[in-house]
């Protein structure tokens, strides 16, 4: 137990690297998720059709056969990247496909009375997207988003099978040692995962109510 | 689709040694079993004591043994075997037969290094023999006899690395299975530690040049180098004393003295010097004796 105090800097070392796993992969995912999703409803056939592609792909395909993937069958075709590219790579390719379906079931949210009327009164292409449908959109999408990247911190722990030294691997090598304080060991990581979720519910639930709209 | 074609030739190169091994050495009668045939003792069960676990045991005619399944020359099983080869399963059938136990009865269960003291402790097998080191950590949840076996942890690198020993590690990327006692110490060395789930995932890490060098026991290095000689090979002196013991529940400390008397007469009667040629012995290194043994507190 001691084992877990003393080297306590290799905890916090293997969840700063679980928080740049999520936020490196998180960040990505949201762009590419919202180009995905801004595919999918665009006027542009190709595209669209490009976007339900890839989500149907993606989002069918178990998260550890996309890390699979990635880890062993790249090096195989001799494509050698470092090993946190991989892993944010990984796991931003699966969680982009829910990002996308996230924003657009917001995008779908905000009737077409909204643009229709915003049209009649005189505004713009760009005034309709920027100041009424966006950001009702975005209101919408704040509790799906933020399960997403609640889902996103527990599928860091995927990497630990591959080469990547974060939280979980770090727990499986203290229980490993301290074969006595398994329960403890476990439950003192449990937390560090709580902590972040909980900063993630606790962001996501000031944006609701900052965004709160009168109705 | 590469990496898919790959891989089944690798399952079936894997396969074709597999089956090449077992015509080696396959003396066994019925063909169901394979490495050594050990001698059961058929009266066994009268010879232990009431209330012990070995008389339970030896009662049922049955026993089930936690070995590893992914460690060539040590425990493995191919998808199409149906019983685990090595030197830790060849131990497994000479304690059972010291029990009138046949090879054939015994019920084998993978166990990675992650559940080996859960498993014990929960009853879901009587016995871990699975390149279980000896700790005192662990002594303090689970019993462990022995040790049978020594080894050290060592290094596997492509031929022609620039790594040639310990001391070279300093920043290279060096992979092992995740939390495993191995990867702690190569970090301590000031190499890069990468984790994976099982010893082949990472034996392939090195195959495809994309991390330097994989490490544990040397024991399990050898298997692994063996398999694939042109490649791969074995360097450096060992650096750590790994003493492999048998692991069994805490509930039932009578089995220790069992164990240890068990291994000693094998070593006595040829038995445990059989069970290792046949196994560990065929990458080319000598056949140890059984080393000093723990006594049983």
């Amino acid at each position: 137990m001691d084992d877990v105090f003393s080297n306590f800097d290799l905890v916090l070392k293997a969840f700063g690297l679980t928080l740049e796993l999520l936020v490196i992969s998180g960040v990505l995912s949201l762009i590419l998720g919202t180009l995905l999703a801004a595919f999918r409803v665009g006027p542009v056939t190709v595209l669209a059709r490009f976007g339900t592609a890839y989500v149907t792909l993606v989002r069918n395909t178990p998260l550890l056969v996309v890390f699979i993937f990635v880890f062993f069958a790249l090096p195989k075709l001799d494509v050698q990247l470092p090993f946190l590219l991989k892993g944010t790579l990984a796991l931003t390719v699966y969680t982009s496909a829910f990002v996308c379906e996230a924003m657009r079931s917001g995008i779908n949210a905000v009737s077409v009375g909204q643009a229709e009327a915003a049209r009649a009164i005189g505004l713009t292409f760009g005034q309709t997207m920027s100041l009424v449908v966006l950001p009702q959109a975005l209101r919408a999408v704040v509790p799906p988003l933020a399960s997403v990247l609640i889902a996103l911190t527990k599928n860091t722990s995927v990497a630990a099978g591959f080469g990547l030294l974060e939280a979980t691997a770090r727990m499986r090598g203290f229980t490993n040692n301290n074969a006595d304080a398994r329960t403890l060991i476990f439950l003192i990581f449990a937390v560090g995962y709580i902590v972040i979720v909980e900063v993630i519910s606790a962001g996501a639930f000031g944006l609701e109510r900052r965004w709160r709209a009168a109705r | 689709m590469r990496n898919t074609l790959s891989r089944t030739a690798v399952a079936v190169a894997g396969l074709a040694l597999a089956v090449s091994s077992l015509a080696a050495c396959g003396k066994a009668g019925g063909g169901s079993s394979d490495g050594v045939d050990v001698k059961v003792d058929d009266n066994a069960a009268s010879s232990f004591d009431d209330g012990t676990k070995m008389k339970e045991l030896a009662d049922s005619g049955k026993i089930t043994i936690g070995v590893k399944f992914d460690q060539p020359g040590i425990g493995f099983k191919g998808a199409t075997d149906d019983a685990p080869t090595g030197f830790d399963p060849e131990m497994g059938k000479i304690l059972a037969a010291s029990l009138g136990i046949k090879a054939g009865d015994i019920t084998w269960k993978e166990t990675i290094s992650d559940n080996r003291e859960p498993f014990l402790q929960k009853g879901e097998v009587d016995l871990v023999i699975a390149s279980y080191s000896i700790t005192d950590d662990r002594r303090k949840v689970v019993g462990q006899a022995g040790p049978y076996y020594l080894t050290g942890q060592q290094l596997l690198v492509k031929k022609g690395s620039d790594i040639k020993s310990v001391d070279d590690l300093k920043g290279k990327e060096v992979c092992s299975v995740t939390g495993s006692t191995s990867l702690d110490n190569v970090e301590a060395k000031g190499a890069k530690p990468r984790g994976f789930d099982t010893y082949s995932e990472c034996r392939d890490q090195v195959a495809d040049g994309t991390v330097d060098s994989m490490t544990t026991d040397g024991a399990i290095l050898l298997g692994y180098a063996a398999l694939d000689p042109d490649n791969l090979e074995v360097v450096g002196e060992p650096f750590s004393e790994e003493r492999y013991g048998v692991g069994y529940s805490k509930d039932s400390p009578e089995m220790c003295q069992w164990i240890t008397d068990t291994i000693k007469k094998a070593s006595d009667d040829g038995a445990y010097q059989k069970a290792f040629e046949a196994t560990l012995g065929k990458s080319g290194v000598d056949t140890p004796d059984v080393p000093e043994m723990d006594s049983c507190a």
